[in-house]
């Protein structure tokens, strides 16, 4: 592999995110640890989006709906295991419990199937219509959500006591960190594996030239919706993480500005470009947290920056100080 | 007689109150070349879409080695051995040309729903792809998006696409034109070896290299076949000669 500009920047961004919660607790600013760990798992929910939308070029306006079913799962499963109940008792009975690898777990098998029917059908559509469609699922979960008294309705969900990791105190914020960090790092390598892979190839071939693709034999949709599965159970995931991080549930994960907020942030960095989401979600979280510290109108501010790439860097920060992108 | 390798019968398509494809039924024997000549407009490009399954025919019936394909999508035709290329080129810009062949052979050895061996470090995609880019004189552009190519290099590449396939007949629309007089030269060459290893249904206004290729000929006037025949045939009849020929001579 030759050592590009584009694996410098990705590696100084990786060291970045990693150094600064560490930075934080020597400068006796906690608050930045807490920072950091929202920078990763915004990045690891926008990888999973940049695998659908940056490589697939489905500009999915409802990956909320995955990032909150993930959260919910963490919520739902603490609640449970909280009050001694099973998780299920019918058709079979399923014990709760507080550990942080069954959430996970939890929130890819269930977030695995809603994609799949969400996909199968949205995914017959392109353009506009498939952003609505989408769109039009995830609001669907968000009212059935707000209107589930029994899991908090609007109020949401708060979580007692932050999921357990075998040999780690999560309730240190610098320790679940880093299972945070070491989940986004894994989430990239699977990224760029698939990527560089044969059914990265046919997936990309989609979003250039559907025509091409079929012409040579290989149908678009089922190669654009097991993308999109695999992209919505990585988002499931980091919502499980960011429930567990705000030990809250909320509603707003299901919300359209979330699903925003996930497209922004992969804009603002560089459609599908590797590190393309991290570099967005460290500028986003420092500009909301930033400007949002002076303004109560700090996202006038994320707009211009937003028009400013799309008008002048479409690739995003990437894009910007490593150039375009190289396919082999 | 051998069994031909396609066969189209009774072929309707209409867009509005326009024929483009008016009855139409031709087939493509093993080994020839089958030129499909017409003026502009008379649904030469709607027939291949046709065949190829990106457009749906009204009624008839499209037969592909013996097997009825009429309703099969693109992607399933192409699996079966239809092998094309596009008038307009049509290529995944971003991928270099490499790339380009390199899914062509991806999609003849089988399922894309491998994601973790990376293709480019993958001998069995690279190297016939490469191989197929040397036989279209595309070898030293191989590194180049596709989008970089000049217009008679990506239709080169269309026809190395469309070899990697490996197809049961290929479906060439239009592959000479913007090649110039010498590329022409060069690729009526090479269409004639190929039919060797598939035979080849030709849509292509360049008279001098469908006369010596073609072993037949079909003539397309306002979506309907006028007349089919050797091209002694095709250039002796009257009626082509008026409806067709008359604007060249
Ligand atoms: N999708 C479409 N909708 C409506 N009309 C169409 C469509 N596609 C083609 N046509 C019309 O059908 C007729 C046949 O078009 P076609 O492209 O098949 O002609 P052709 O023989 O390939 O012409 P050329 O030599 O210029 O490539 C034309 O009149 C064209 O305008
Ligand atoms: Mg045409």
């Amino acid at each position: 592999m030759k050592f590009t500009r584009e694996i410098l920047i990705n590696t100084v961004l990786a060291a970045l995110l990693l150094a600064m919660p560490f930075a934080a607790l020597a400068m006796d600013e906690p608050f930045y640890v807490t920072l950091a760990t929202r920078m990763a798992i915004l990045a690891l929910a926008a990888v999973g989006l940049n695998l659908a939308l940056g490589l697939g070029g489905l500009v999915s306006f409802g990956h909320a709906a995955f990032f909150g079913i993930g959260g919910y799962a963490a919520g739902i499963l603490s609640t449970h295991a909280l009050n001694m109940q099973p998780l299920l008792t019918w058709p079979f009975e399923i014990e709760s419990s507080e550990q942080m690898l069954v959430a996970w777990f939890v929130a890819v098998a269930v977030s695995g199937p809603v994609a799949l029917a969400i996909g199968a059908i949205s995914l017959r559509t392109s353009g506009v219509y498939f952003i609505m469609i989408t769109l039009a699922f995830a609001q669907m979960i968000y009212y059935f959500a707000i209107s589930w008294p029994a899991y908090g309705g609007e109020d949401g969900l708060s979580i007692a006591m932050r999921g357990t990791f075998p040999g780690v105190n999560t309730a240190v914020p610098l320790s679940f960190f880093l299972i945070c960090y070491g989940v986004l790092m894994v989430a990239l390598l699977l990224f760029a594996c698939v990527r560089a892979s044969r059914f990265g190839a046919a997936l990309q071939a989609a979003r250039q030239n559907e025509t091409r693709l079929a012409a040579v034999g290989i149908g678009p949709f089922p190669v654009r919706l097991v993308a999109f599965v695999i992209s919505a159970m990585v988002a499931a995931l980091a919502g499980s993480l960011y429930a567990d991080l705000n030990r809250f549930a909320s509603p707003s994960m299901l919300s359209w500005q979330m699903s925003g907020e996930l497209i922004v942030l992969i804009i603002l960095g560089g459609t599908g470009r590797l590190f393309g989401p991290v570099a967005g979600a460290m500028l986003f979280v420092l500009i909301e947290s930033v400007l949002g510290g002076l303004t109560e109108r700090w996202q006038l501010f994320l707009g211009l920056i937003l028009l400013g790439v799309v008008l002048f860097a479409r690739g995003g920060l990437i894009g910007l100080v490593a150039g375009k992108s190289r396919h082999g | 007689m051998a069994e031909p390798v396609l066969s189209i019968r009774e072929l309707r398509k209409n867009f509005g109150a326009l024929k483009a494809t008016d009855n139409v039924s031709l087939d493509l024997k093993p080994g020839e070349i089958h030129a499909l000549i017409g003026p502009n407009g008379a649904g030469k490009t709607t027939l291949i879409h046709q065949i190829s399954g990106s457009i749906r025919q009204d009624s008839g019936a499209i037969e592909f080695l013996g097997e009825d394909v009429g309703g099969l999508g693109m992607a399933a035709r192409a699996r079966k051995g239809l092998g094309r290329s596009f008038q307009i080129s049509s290529l995944a810009p971003e991928f270099s040309a490499l790339r380009n062949v390199m899914l062509a052979q991806q999609a003849a050895q089988g399922s894309s729903f491998r994601f973790f061996r990376p293709v480019m470090r993958d001998r069995s995609l690279t190297d016939p792809a490469m191989s197929m880019l040397e036989r279209v004189g595309l070898a030293g552009r191989a590194r180049l998006p596709a989008a970089e190519l000049s217009h008679g290099e990506r239709r080169k590449l269309e026809i190395a696409i469309a070899l990697a396939l490996g197809p049961k007949a290929f479906l060439f629309d239009e592959p000479m034109a913007g090649m110039g007089p010498e590329g022409a030269k060069d690729l009526t060459g090479f269409l004639d070896g190929l039919r060797r290893e598939a035979p080849i249904l030709l849509v292509e206004h360049d008279m001098d290299a469908v006369f010596a290729l073609a072993d037949r000929i079909s003539v397309l006037v306002y979506g309907r076949v006028i007349a089919t025949g050797s091209v002694d045939e095709i250039r002796r009849d009257p009626e082509v000669r008026r409806a067709y020929l008359g604007e060249h001579t």
